[in-house]
């Protein structure tokens, strides 16, 4: 093999401009210029690299998100690219065919980026601002907690329970949202509350 | 799981029945490989199709979907007779020797207490003889005849291997052979695991599939082992965390009940919760019941919870039925009873049975609201897609909200594996347009409908103005604070019981354990299995260390497990009665002479001494159950049900249909089929390129899966004149579908009851919504009917008839 071809494959896979350095500190100075003019960068080294979980399955394989951009510094951060951590005990790197294609359905076309509503009878959604959105669901739920919560049953026992609103909670949101939904949901006396641990 | 992904390398013998994880769980999978090629592991399949799991088996056998209990009953007998148990482990860490009453009974199928009435047993009889003193009587030698031994004996006595092969349609031998192959895990220092996932539950009868292999897992002594264990493979990413949250119906955060109206007040609902142990000297760990819920209301309700309103008990919804699960709520729906429906991030269209009964329910509310990443059918079930979704939208009055969420990428925070391992994640990309967390949404519905409640008032608002709202920006909580109070916290300095000098914990500090909740107000904590998860050390979950000194797949220090870190549930049971390990190669824990100690956390009081405590600490008798009181609803043992929609009638009862215990609305009985009418038997499967209704939403997944289909057998596929390709009507008493054949010989017709069963495959991943070919799911034929226990609906067993169609497939 041509020497400058492997010691591009190495460049090419380390990333450029770390690997230059530590060539150029032993002795390929030479090198570093010219392969610095034909080869193009690795990528990521230019992106902000974030642990992850898959969000499919419950194996939770360990990934690595690539983002142009830095969230943590208060960037835009635009996904680019989704790896296996070779560093996860679990899945020490690899991903299933779901899991290879994440980054498809973070970047999904039918991604949903504004509130809609759709009225009775309708055949399509109107775009509506949030405000609008929350406060019709916020007086939907008073409406109908106050028309239907039962106080108390026949033997006079509080029993603030409420079933005419029900609340079906998503089983790939994180504990944190699980404990604020609980919370919320039950205040409002919901009884008919599921996850999808019930199919 | 009682274990975790990366202890099944452990394991001698892998047995995949009711799951199919090299499809559907591939990245876990790879562990059975470690262990086949590490330690000479087997792997035994038994599904009804010759699935991806099957095609790297040592050894496969077909059955007849909803016929696992006879399999594993089957099993249980043929290991009793041929004495492949582990004696010292079932003598000493089970129930064998418990006597139970003389009025309970089994014939015919049924277990004593049947009220066809009422569809349920009274569960009386269903105990054990309880002695003066308190504790249960017990025979030492197993030959009492009331013992739970002797009756587990006589309850598998049927099952003999040619009933298997009648009910199942196993052959005889492949059951024979794998009976000889589990057999040899009886052996103390070999293990077996159990891998299963929906293959189980989603059956009229699915915890009794499931309590059939944890018996047998208690028989062979691999329970609390390395490598043994029961291990659910479960479908979603954070579908455990939710379920530890107590996100259902009857459920509170770690598994502690939501109040029955009979349970007027806390008193009344502790006084139930005592679990005085049933046997001497025994942890019976529910006793400290009250401190979990004390501490919780505490979470819940803040400074308003006090000894003197009962903690805010009054405030929690109580239940007047067993729970208001998901499918009673859509019967309720369909019947007008229900107004508003939240669905966030759940595609219910596509999730349960019947279809057609679905879009009927959701056409009757006021309002539905919901949160997604994605378009979903749900969403959008008003949208006339032809036959993918033929309605009229006009007439269809609901209103629909439509709100776009964040998804795992773009938030922060702990989903927990099947191994019950909490793992943090991190934000990593910003949420497209206008998307919101589900924190920031349930948020504002909350402080909006909060402050209507406080400028007009209403009913009962008490609940909604004491909930504890305590945040640094009550507008979105941070997760870190979020996961703060799941942990939970000192309320007041805390000063060690039994040394009042020596403080435990200043005021304000997080709680390092369970351990350290108390009763009276002076902890909060949300959900007391997670105490650990983030103390005053910091977020537990958030560790990264990947070393293993065991060498045995523990990663003791790789994010936090529930309960205290333990990563194998029951390992007490790892070592024999006196504390020495079963297999010294595999030593999780061992007693050395002052205290538990080892490479994982002991899954008892670290002093306790061998011999005195039992390993089921959970069990107030501090033993496992072959014999399991009055806890299931449809009997102490697994006894054999068919499904409800089944080709051959239960041969313990032919009188029988279904589980005799599972609820049935009055509407979906009469859309029950017989096999005259739908002679073969449906099943839904998974693809390991789709992810539920998810992955369709993406171009890459969708190119390499495009397409609904269905699978059928070569036998069939020539009795119907199909050929691979053509396109097929498949249909059920509730409804039809449309697909491609795949004709394969992954599906066998199995012979039982001396007549051919021709099984149909359905896989459940196509829709109307997003970048993969319109399609349908297995739901829209599905029964309406669940587990007599959990209401699981039974998608793996149900009864369809097919033929060609003319067209383009």
């Amino acid at each position: 093999m041509n020497i400058d071809l492997s010691r591009r494959s190495f460049l090419k896979l380390t990333g450029a401009g770390v690997a230059a350095t530590s060539l150029g500190a032993m002795g390929f100075g030479q090198a570093e210029a010219r392969v610095a003019a034909h080869v193009r960068g690795f990528k990521l080294v230019t992106t902000t690299e974030t642990r992850s979980t898959c969000t499919y399955c419950s194996v939770a394989c360990g990934i690595i998100l690539y983002s142009k951009g830095d969230l943590a510094a208060g960037e835009t951060a635009e996904l680019s690219h989704v790896e296996g951590d070779a560093d996860h005990p679990t899945n020490r790197g690899t991903l299933c065919p779901k899991g290879a294609a994440l980054r498809d359905y973070v970047k999904a076309e039918t991604r949903l980026t504004h509130p809609r509503y759709r009225a009775p009878g309708a055949d399509r959604f109107t775009e509506i601002s949030w405000d609008e959105a929350l406060d019709k669901i916020a007086r939907a739920v008073k409406e109908d907690r106050d028309a239907n919560l039962i106080e108390k049953n026949a033997d006079g026992v509080t029993v603030n329970r409420l079933t005419t609103t029900g609340f079906l909670a998503a089983s790939a949101t994180t504990n944190e949202t699980a404990w604020a939904t609980w919370k919320v949901v039950r205040s409002l006396g919901i009884v008919g509350f599921d996850n999808q641990a019930r199919v | 799981m009682t274990n975790s992904w990366t202890d099944i390398k452990n394991t001698d013998l892998v047995v995949i029945m009711g799951g199919n994880a090299a499809e559907a769980h591939p990245c876990g999978f790879k562990w059975v490989t470690e262990a086949k090629h590490h330690r000479g592991a087997k792997l035994i399949v038994v599904d009804p199709r010759f699935n991806r799991s099957a095609s790297v088996a040592d050894y496969y056998a077909p059955i007849r979907p909803g016929s696992d209990i006879a399999f594993l009953m089957g099993v249980i007998r043929w290991c009793i007779e041929n004495d492949r148990v582990q004696w010292d482990y079932v003598r000493n860490y089970t129930n064998v020797s418990h006597l139970v009453r003389e009025d309970f009974g089994w014939a015919d199928g049924m277990f004593t207490g049947y009220d066809a009435e009422k569809r349920s047993y009274d569960q009386t009889s269903w105990e054990y003889q309880i002695g003066e003193d308190g504790f249960v009587l017990t025979d030492e030698t197993l030959e009492h005849p009331r013992s739970v031994w002797q009756l587990l004996k006589q309850h598998v006595e049927v099952y003999t291997p040619e009933f298997v092969e009648n009910t199942c349609g196993t052959p005889k031998d492949r059951f024979l052979k794998i009976c000889e192959m589990i057999g040899e895990t009886s052996a103390p220092d070999k293990a077996m695991t159990s891998m299963y996932a929906l293959g189980w539950t989603q059956h009229s009868k699915g915890a009794q599939n499931i309590r059939g292999m944890a018996m047998l897992q208690l028989l062979l002594g691999n329970i609390g082992i390395a490598g043994g264990g029961m291990n659910a493979l479960r479908g979603h990413s954070n579908i455990q965390g939710l379920t530890d949250v107590g996100l259902m119906s009857n459920l509170v955060p770690g598994y502690l009940a939501m109040p029955r109206e009979t349970e007027a007040d806390f008193t009344t609902y502790m006084s139930t919760r005592g679990n005085k142990p049933l046997r001497p000297n025994q942890m019976s760990y529910w006793q400290n019941y009250g401190k979990f819920m004390v501490s919780f209301l505490k979470a819940l309700w803040g400074d308003k919870a006090t000894a003197g309103n009962g903690w805010g008990y009054d405030w929690l919804p109580k239940l007047d039925i067993v729970q208001y699960d998901a499918m009673r709520m859509f019967d309720m729906m369909k019947n007008g009873k229900v107004n508003t429906y939240f669905f966030q991030g759940f595609n219910a269209l596509l999730s349960f049975p019947n279809r057609a009964k679905m879009t009927e329910a959701f056409s009757k509310l006021k309002l539905m609201v919901v949160m997604d990443p994605l378009a979903t059918e749900t969403a959008s079930f008003w949208e006339n897609h032809g036959i993918y979704n033929d309605v009229d939208s006009a007439s269809i009055q609901t209103e629909v909200l439509e709100l776009p969420t964040t998804c795992f990428a773009e938030d922060e925070g702990a989903t927990v594996n099947s191994g019950r391992w909490l793992q943090w994640h991190w934000a990593g990309a910003t949420p497209p347009g206008e998307a919101k967390s589900d924190v920031w949404i349930m948020s504002q519905i909350y402080l909006r409908v909060k402050k209507l409640y406080e400028e007009e008032g209403g009913t009962a608002p008490e609940p909604i103005l004491n909930l504890s709202w305590d945040y640094e920006n009550p507008e979105e909580p941070m997760p870190s604070e979020l996961a703060r109070e799941l942990n939970g916290r000192a309320l007041e300095t805390l000063y060690d019981p039994a040394d009042p000098t020596k403080v435990v914990l200043e005021a304000g500090q997080q709680l390092s354990g369970f351990g350290q909740m108390r009763d009276d107000g002076s902890t909060m904590g949300a959900c007391w299995i997670y105490a650990g998860c983030w103390t005053e050390a910091g977020n537990m979950m958030a560790r990264r260390d990947n070393s293993d000194p065991s060498g045995m797949g523990i990663f003791q220090n790789w994010s936090f497990a529930w309960p205290a870190n333990r990563r194998v549930l029951y390992n007490r049971a790892s070592c024999d009665p006196d504390g020495r390990p079963w297999d010294p190669n595999r030593t999780l824990i061992e007693w050395n002479g002052e205290k538990w100690a080892g490479a994982d956390v002991p899954d008892i009081a670290v002093t306790a001494k061998p011999r005195e405590v039992g390993p089921f600490i959970m069990n107030p008798e501090g033993t496992g159950r072959f014999f399991s009181r009055r806890l299931m609803r449809d009997g102490p043992f697994p006894t054999h049900m068919e499904p409800f929609e089944s080709p051959m009638a239960n041969p313990l009862n032919p009188e029988m249909r279904g589980n005799p215990v599972a609820r049935v609305f009055a509407d979906d009985l009469e859309k029950m089929a017989t096999s005259a009418e739908f002679p073969f038997v449906a099943t839904s499967y998974r693809l390991t390129e789709h992810f539920h209704f998810w992955t369709k939403h993406n171009r890459v997944n969708s190119v390499t899966q495009p397409e609904f289909f269905v699978e059928i057998s070569k036998e069939l596929a020539a009795e119907k004149g199909i050929t691979k390709g053509t396109r097929v009507r498949v249909w059920s008493a509730r409804g039809e579908i449309w697909a491609k054949a795949v004709v394969t010989k992954r599906i066998q017709p199995l012979i039982c009851d001396g007549k051919p069963v021709h099984i149909i495959g359905i896989p459940i991943h196509w829709g109307f919504k997003g970048a993969a070919r319109k399609g349908f799911g297995s739901n829209t034929l599905g029964p309406f009917v669940g587990d007599a226990n959990i209401e699981t609906p039974e998608f793996k067993a149900y009864l369809v008839n097919i033929e060609l169609v003319e067209g383009n497939a």
